[in-house]
């Protein structure tokens, strides 16, 4: 198995050598900056600046141990804060440093991924999930004592809940290694990509781009080498599918890799897997190792075609952005994850400059069904916007949070009755950068059609604050976004301050219509998605929840004074006058 | 070889272009004036990082500069909306940053201050942020002020040494994204190419020792670029006239200089007649300490730094039917904001403690129930009431200030140009 391509440019090694430091230092230290920016031939800020856009790498010791928890807004409502604190009590570290001995770091980080079993956090990239104070107490004494955090570190559960009728179940059937390559003996590239292209699937990141289109739009662009990129890093809070399926399915999805470069025309494939996952690592590892073993990796494939393709692993560094396509590849280049501009496609300059296709884990593991199955198979099976199944990660208020692998055009509904959501009142669907919904869009479908969704469901019930759910999401996309054009860094910024506002009471019907207004503009100036979508829980929330806002605003504020408060201004001046 | 054309329309208006060619640069060519500030020809390709260019182009919000013609593209550049939206994106670096331009070095040479007048951005619709940021000296050549900075990144890109090494890289992420400065690589620079990276920050940001003050204040840039081009200002709603009476002016100085009224005497022997036409309530030019009639327009000098402030400025408020805020301090704080990046009691331990004057060892903050208490940062006055109107500049020029009280109260119309139109 490779570690990297033997032609990719020294820079592309970066981050692994930033891993490399990091891991056995526990930081980077300057004197390894200064000796990989000369190995790199570049300046050391350039080289700082790369270190410093991901907030796995720390530029301070961060513990011996080094214990990550997680603060989505899931893990906030399950007891996040008593977590922390249970850690700073065991540890001795205050949340953001490490302890006096350098023992033990203690940070936060969004979502890891584990929202089915909050809270939860990671030991030096160990999950540990279910947490409540005593065990931390007895986590940490463990790690004192001297047990390997790989022992302490509990099994991870799947918490499969639901799959449709054995003939309509796509992605979590039974796996047969080798089933979805059985069929490149026989068929050429263009054959593949009719089937994949009549099943009619699109891409399952969210942005439902149909699959087949974009790997015929890669093999169109002429090049020496063309890459197949499988996006790993599902970073969305909320959305842990493909950690189950490359905990249950690893082998489905390097078949899946493989089909699209055959189709492709790809000679290689990269899994770029989030940090978060490192765990999963082993597994990736081994699926790999008997691909390689059985022939269709790394030799002559036996496809009908002349064709070898090749897989290596890229771990990321803790960056939400990074899941952004081009992001995601500045990053595999050893670079900032800053997306790039759009004036080319990955399919026509991806990853160092050659056409890419850049899919996510359920696509991949999907087009490798799509083979398997055959496009006939997907033809009745959903929606006419959108065919086959969706894997959904469900999480929050509900008695059963897991995997629901649903076929698109169930409703809202039913989701929640087979969640068991038993007092839904506000479901954020796709995550923050999605929308969320009322009981009243109880009847809306899961489809193309109406109500699209990436993977996230959260439920959160009447006990919840609304507020608190966004200036979550606001808290996140505040420090996610890559900082690179001015209305996504500074706008968020902005809105976490007007939310800090209304928190403290002091909202008023004003701050509503200017968060509005402010939200469409950000919409249409920002760089990228990222910006694009992170007033969406702000603009959908005034939208749905009327109520809950009316009842947030302060209605004695009337005429023409604003909501300022003077005795809390003056607090400072009457504490340091005392 | 030739290059093939393309047929696009700008606002409905057919252009023939060269087809690969960016919007920015095509509008130019066409006498279109499209905003910009990250932009830099020489940048291929361009970065796309300051959003100021953005136009509709096939129905799509895009970065023009990043955005290349295609046959029969249509592309929208002055509908209203896009010029809210770009001067939205102007508005908020300005709230993002610390832009004290009556203190800058860069100040009228300065692109963001330079668009900010073509744009009539009187204030920022977003509340400043006061995010503490470094003045850092240890650059051997430069001073960087990360205070001015607009993350454009133009230098990142641009400032190489001979070696091809980068001076410059961004750092961090979010909304601590900053640059930083490779000090042994800044220090190869030769004097030129220091010089090329003052040239190209748009802002204030890179200093280069020595050099910053070079050109003489009155022949800067956008000291004279188009001074008698019009500014485009916020329509003002003016007061409903009001049959044989005199109009009741009153006016205020709260946490400011008194130099925006001394601009206000500016206006000369102008003031005779206007004693004709209004009359002064509250104001330190007549000394009345209290209002004893409603007011017709209200004039505010100075932010809120005190309690005292707060009262006078609500009292302004219930008082008075327009009240226009006057200068840099009422609009977002000016240079008495200049504490807020400083928690309030390392202000008063540094002001009664601290300095030399002070008995050594010994910290009396001065408090007593007839001293107005201080607020814990300098608040904008339309953070405590509604503002009407506003009147920029460090002080806001005489004839700018009369043009939009006399349109006020009279419905007079006018027009603020260029020369009249600053922020320092």
């Amino acid at each position: 198995m490779k570690k990297h391509f033997p032609d990719e440019p020294l820079q592309s090694h970066t981050l692994d050598m930033l891993w490399e430091v990091q891991n056995e230092k526990g930081y980077i230290p300057n004197a390894d900056i200064t000796r990989l920016s000369a190995r790199l031939g570049i300046s050391e800020i350039e080289l700082e600046g790369v270190a410093s856009f991901y907030h796995f790498f720390h530029r301070k010791p961060a513990g011996q141990f080094c214990i990550y928890v997680n603060n989505s807004i899931l893990a906030e409502f399950k007891g996040y804060r008593d977590i922390v604190s249970a850690f700073e009590k065991a540890t001795g570290a205050a949340l953001g440093g490490t302890d006096a001995s350098g023992t033990f770091g203690l940070f936060e980080t969004p979502c890891i991924g584990l929202c089915d079993q909050e809270p939860s956090a990671l030991i030096n990239f160990y999950p540990f999930t279910h947490l409540t104070p005593a065990k931390v107490a007895q986590i940490v004494d463990g790690l004192r004592s001297g047990v390997g955090v790989e022992f302490l570190s509990n099994a991870v559960e799947d918490n499969i809940r639901y799959t449709p009728e054995p003939d309509k179940t796509v992605l979590l059937r039974a796996f047969e290694p080798g089933s979805a390559l059985e069929p490149l003996l026989r068929l050429a590239p263009d054959e593949v990509l009719s089937v994949v292209k009549e099943s009619g699937i699109s891409g399952r990141g969210g942005a439902f781009f149909p699959t087949g289109l974009k790997w015929e739009l890669c093999r169109k662009n002429e090049s020496d080498c063309r890459y197949i990129v499988c996006n790993a890093d599902e970073g969305e809070p909320g959305t842990f599918k493909d950690r189950v399926l490359i905990n249950r399915l690893p082998g489905l999805l390097i078949e899946g890799m493989i089909v699209a470069g055959y189709a492709a025309g790809a000679a290689r494939g990269i899994i770029y897997l989030r940090a978060e996952y490192r765990w999963l690592l082993p597994k990736l590892h081994a699926a790999i190792e008997m691909y390689e073993h059985i022939g269709w990796l790394g030799a002559d494939a036996p496809t009908k075609e002349p064709f070898r393709f090749d897989i290596r692993v890229q771990i990321g560094a803790g960056s939400y952005v990074c899941g952004e396509e081009t992001a995601l590849l500045e990053s595999l280049e050893g670079k900032r994850g800053e997306p790039r501009t759009k004036t080319f496609f990955p399919v026509e300059r991806g990853y160092l400059g050659r056409p890419t296709v850049v899919n996510n884990v359920e696509t991949l593991c999907f087009a490798a069904r799509v083979m398997e199955l055959g496009a006939e198979f997907f033809q009745a099976l959903g929606t006419p916007v959108t065919r086959g199944t969706k894997l959904l990660s469900v999480a929050g208020d509900c008695n059963r949070p897991g995997i629901f692998e649903i076929e698109w055009g169930m409703t809202v509904a039913e989701l929640l009755e087979l969640c068991e959501a038993s007092d839904p009142y506000f479901i954020q669907v796709s995550g923050p950068s999605g929308q969320c919904i009322s009981a009243w869009d109880s009847h809306r479908r899961f489809a193309g059609e109406d109500l699209l969704c990436g993977g996230a469901i959260m439920v959160f019930d009447h006990t919840r604050d609304i507020l608190q759910i966004l200036r979550n999401f606001t808290a996140f996309f505040q420090h996610e976004s890559c900082g690179m054009c001015t209305p996504c860094r500074a706008g968020n910024f902005i809105f976490s301050r007007k939310l800090d506002k209304m928190a403290r009471g002091l909202g008023s019907l004003q701050d509503i219509t200017e968060m509005q207004q402010w939200a469409q503009i950000m919409k249409r100036t920002t760089r990228c998605g990222l910006g694009m979508t992170a007033p969406n829980p702000l603009l959908y929330a005034i939208d749905r929840f009327p109520e809950y806002f009316e009842k947030k605003l302060d209605s004695t504020r009337t005429g023409l004074n604003r909501s300022f408060d003077l005795e809390s201004a003056l607090e400072d001046y009457r504490d340091a006058v005392q | 070889m030739e290059k093939k054309l393309v047929n696009i329309t700008v606002d409905g208006r057919p252009i023939a272009a060269e087809e690969g060619r960016n919007i920015v640069e095509v509008a130019k060519d066409n006498g279109i004036f499209i905003p910009s500030l990250c932009y830099y020809p020489h940048i291929d390709p361009p970065l796309g990082s300051c959003r100021v260019c953005t136009v509709m182009a096939n129905g799509k919000s895009a970065a023009a500069c990043t955005t290349l013609v295609k046959e029969g593209m249509e592309v929208l550049v002055n509908t209203d909306e896009l010029q809210d939206w770009r001067k939205a994106v102007v508005e908020m670096m300005y709230a993002e940053g610390n832009h004290f331009c009556p203190s800058c070095e860069k100040s009228g040479d300065c692109d963001l201050q330079g668009l900010g007048y073509r744009l009539g951005v009187t204030v920022s619709r977003f509340p400043h942020l006061f995010v503490d940021r470094i003045v850092d000296y240890n650059p051997q050549r430069m001073v960087i002020e990360h205070n001015r900075c607009i993350r454009c990144r133009r230098c990142v890109e641009e400032v190489l040494t001979d070696e091809g090494q980068r001076v410059f890289s961004f750092q961090n992420r979010g909304n601590t994204t900053e640059v930083g400065v490779d000090y042994e690589q800044e220090a190869k620079l030769t004097q030129e190419q220091a010089m090329q990276a003052m040239n190209i920050c748009p802002v204030g940001a890179i200093l280069v020792r020595g050099k910053s003050m070079a050109r003489p204040r009155g022949e800067r840039k956008y000291d004279h670029a188009d001074s008698k081009a019009e500014v485009p200002l916020p329509k003002i709603i003016a007061l409903k006239p009001h049959l044989r009476r005199k109009k009741i002016v009153a006016t205020t100085s709260l946490a400011g200089c008194f130099g925006c009224h001394m601009s206000m005497l500016d206006i000369d022997l102008g003031i005779l007649d206007l004693i004709e036409l209004v009359e002064f309530n509250k104001s330190p030019i007549n000394d009345i300490k209290k209002f004893n009639k409603r007011c017709d327009v209200g004039i505010i000098e100075g932010g809120c730094c005190n309690s005292d402030n707060v009262e006078v400025l609500k009292a302004f408020r219930e008082n008075c039917d327009v009240l226009i805020a006057v200068g840099e301090c009422s609009i977002w704080g000016g240079l008495p904001a200049m504490r807020n990046f400083v928690p309030l009691k390392e202000c008063l331990v540094e002001a009664y403690s601290s300095a030399t004057n002070n008995v050594e060892g010994k910290l009396v903050i001065p408090h007593h129930p007839d001293l107005p208490e201080i607020l814990d940062r300098v608040y904008a006055c339309n953070e405590v009431v509604t503002i009407d109107h506003f009147v920029p500049g460090c002080p806001p020029d005489a004839g700018h200030i009369w043009k939009v009280v006399k349109n006020v109260l009279f419905g007079e119309t006018f027009a603020v140009t260029n020369a009249e139109f600053k922020y320092d």
